[in-house]
């Protein structure tokens, strides 16, 4: 492996669309078995950020690498190992919508995996919608008769049936109620730590950030313009970070935080 | 990336070596299902790592074979028990129906669904009637602009495309007419033949079928998508009735372009089928003209404008009520705009036939 440390590098990234320049001369690294929470205004292309880097997206200039090897340009069918070991969930969770549940957490499977047995091919996609949180009768039902919460469980299900080593999340909780986002985040954590995954998150969720990342990336002026932990962020003096973290949500999502975490402690005690 | 996954046998205790990971596994659960002796422990100390699959496979053959599993490290015990947690059969389709029974089914369903939507058809008919109405009784709700750029769309749009289609029909028939009348030697009665079934039929049909598939289409496709987005619903909460909004002024606007575009298809067929008549009958346009006007009634020329607005009205009336009855997800706005199309067509030629006898009844022939 070229760096063992970092599982993605970018550097001096250049996105435009037409005239408007979205990122520039934008570097970020993501390191092995970090949760790495995204955020930013709306149209600071986070989106477009995560797309560039899983190579959907051809940058006007710059270079990414994702476990060592490039990804901008290449073809579908190319870079097969690096595809095998990520897992994309997208917003609206992206099912194949001709495919059941369970067949689409076997789509990838199917596709790397052709001489897997169908008795285990079931059994694996049976095992992974359980895992996702997901009740046993949404296997055999359609993309379009499940609620939006249960698209997402099902796409995340789908992100994870190679084992993958890194995960995309976009907007994971964005639309899902409170209880059931606090849901997907417990679940991210504990996949994190039992398949020791490195986790690429974007959000607005500040209760997300507070809960289970490891560093945040704070995206403003077309670039990455700080990477760190939340603490790192809140002592930095930039007024959208201070702003996004010191207002009311934030304030809000670092009360139910300590809430939590004098929780635990008398629990333990 | 470490060895492929393997095991060995020491009495009663299989021990695993190697990456138990999906991409090293090989075949090792094939040959785990084959293993047939008793086994009581399973020793995982020596494996490189384990992945969910590699759990798996191996909880379901401890599972098989009560087996105790040891060896593991503390985050890899973590895992393993993750995977027996989601230990639970999952069905992978919909339950099967026998194929009898399907059809039957199937047959069934379609069936109610025909009549359903014969019903709703007629509702929304109903519906669109009333709310033109209720424009009559307070004028200032009508939506003038919507209708007028409606007339465009329907109707000046479609000049180029059913002008051409109509010019080369006129065209066929002349030449295939002529084909035919010449064995009897009676080949100026293609001059009729023209007249009388571009203005009584094919005129006012073929543009039918042309506009359902241009306009029709796109009713069911723009209100289906503006249900999607949910623009109706934020209509109906802002007290502005869609019918009013979006179904009057396409509807009105198909029933008043229909007969325009019927006439205008007419006559470019006339003259597609005089150029053919001038080219290869020798016949020259003057006398074409006066032959027209002896052997075609007036009342052919009614029969078409007569039946023009109410093909327009079905077209109008079944694309919307197809973009309105979409619900869910964006695949159904396709389907719908299909059903549009088909059921819009289907009904013209239906209404079309009716209409035939009835003006053979009252004498129009």
């Amino acid at each position: 492996m070229a760096d063992a440390k970092n599982i993605i590098e970018v550097r001096g990234l250049k996105n435009a669309f037409g005239d408007q320049v979205v990122h520039e001369k934008l570097d970020l690294d993501v390191r092995r078995g970090e949760i790495l929470g995204v955020v930013g205004g709306s149209g600071t292309g986070k989106s477009v950020l995560m797309r560039s880097i899983i190579g959907l997206q051809s940058p006007v200039e710059g270079d990414v690498t994702v476990f060592g090897e490039p990804t901008i340009g290449r073809e579908e069918t190319e870079a097969v190992e690096i595809r095998k070991r990520w897992g994309v969930l997208f917003q609206g969770g992206a099912l194949f919508s001709t495919l059941t549940v369970a067949e689409n957490v076997q789509v990838p499977l199917r596709e790397f995996y052709p001489h897997l047995d169908l008795a285990l091919l079931d059994e694996i996609a049976s095992y992974k919608v359980i895992m996702t949180g997901l009740p046993g009768e949404a296997g055999p039902k359609y993309p379009a008769e499940l609620s939006g919460g249960m698209k997402k469980r099902a796409g995340l299900a789908r992100a994870l049936a190679l084992d993958p080593e890194l995960l995309f999340l976009d907007e994971p909780t964005a639309g899902l109620d409170p209880i059931g986002a606090a849901a997907f985040d417990e679940l991210t954590k504990s996949l994190q730590r039992t398949l020791g995954l490195t986790v690429f998150l974007i959000t607005h969720d500040l209760d997300t950030l507070y809960a289970i990342c490891d560093r945040v990336a704070v995206l403003a002026d077309k670039r990455v313009i700080a990477v760190g932990t939340i603490d790192e962020l809140l002592a930095l003096d930039h007024p959208w970070i201070q702003e996004y973290f010191r207002g009311p949500r934030g304030r809000a999502a670092v009360a139910t935080q300590e809430a939590q975490q004098a929780h635990e402690r008398s629990g333990a005690d | 990336m470490g060895a492929l996954a393997d095991f060995s046998e020491h009495g009663g205790t299989l021990r695993f070596t190697g990456d138990l990971s999906l991409a090293r596994i090989g075949d090792l659960p094939a040959r785990l299902d084959a293993h047939g002796g008793s086994v009581s422990r399973i020793d995982l100390s020596a494996i490189d790592r384990i992945d969910t699959i590699g759990a798996w496979v191996i909880h379901r053959f401890a599972k098989k074979h009560d087996a105790a599993i040891e060896g593991l490290r503390s985050e890899q015990q973590h895992l393993l028990e993750q995977v027996e947690a989601a230990d639970q059969a999952v069905p992978t389709r919909p339950t099967h129906v026998s194929p009898f029974n399907r059809v039957l089914g199937e047959v069934g369903e379609a069936t109610v669904t025909a009549g359903r939507t014969m019903l709703g058809l007629l509702g929304f008919l109903g519906a669109t009637m009333i709310a033109f109405v209720n424009v009559i009784r307070h004028p200032r709700r009508f939506r003038f602009n919507a209708t007028i750029q409606r007339f465009e769309v329907v109707g000046v749009s479609a000049l180029g495309i059913v002008g051409l289609m109509s010019f080369l029909i006129g065209i066929v028939i002349a030449q295939q007419g002529a084909v035919q009348l010449r064995q009897f030697g009676a080949e100026v009665f293609t001059i009729n033949l023209i007249g009388r079934i571009t203005l009584r039929e094919l005129g006012v049909l073929m543009t039918a079928i042309m506009v359902a598939g241009r306009s029709g289409s796109a009713f069911a496709a723009q209100l289906g998508t503006m249900k999607l987005t949910e623009e109706v619903d934020a209509m109906r909460t802002i007290g502005v009735s869609p019918m009013e909004a979006l179904v009057l002024p396409r509807t009105i606007a198909a029933i008043l372009m229909m007969p325009l575009l019927g006439f205008y298809s007419s006559l470019i067929a006339i003259i597609g089928g005089g150029l053919l008549c001038w080219w290869q009958l020798e016949i020259p346009p003057v006398t074409y003209v006066a032959r027209l006007r002896e052997v075609v009634p007036i009342t052919d020329l009614y029969v078409g404008l007569i039946k023009a607005p109410v093909f327009g009205a079905i077209i109008a009336v079944a694309g919307c009520f197809q973009g309105m009855q979409v619900e869910g997800d964006a695949e159904q706005v396709g389907t719908r705009t299909t059903a549009a199309v088909v059921q819009a067509i289907f009904l013209v030629i239906v209404l079309d036939a009716f209409f035939a006898v009835f003006f053979e009844r009252i004498g129009w022939i």
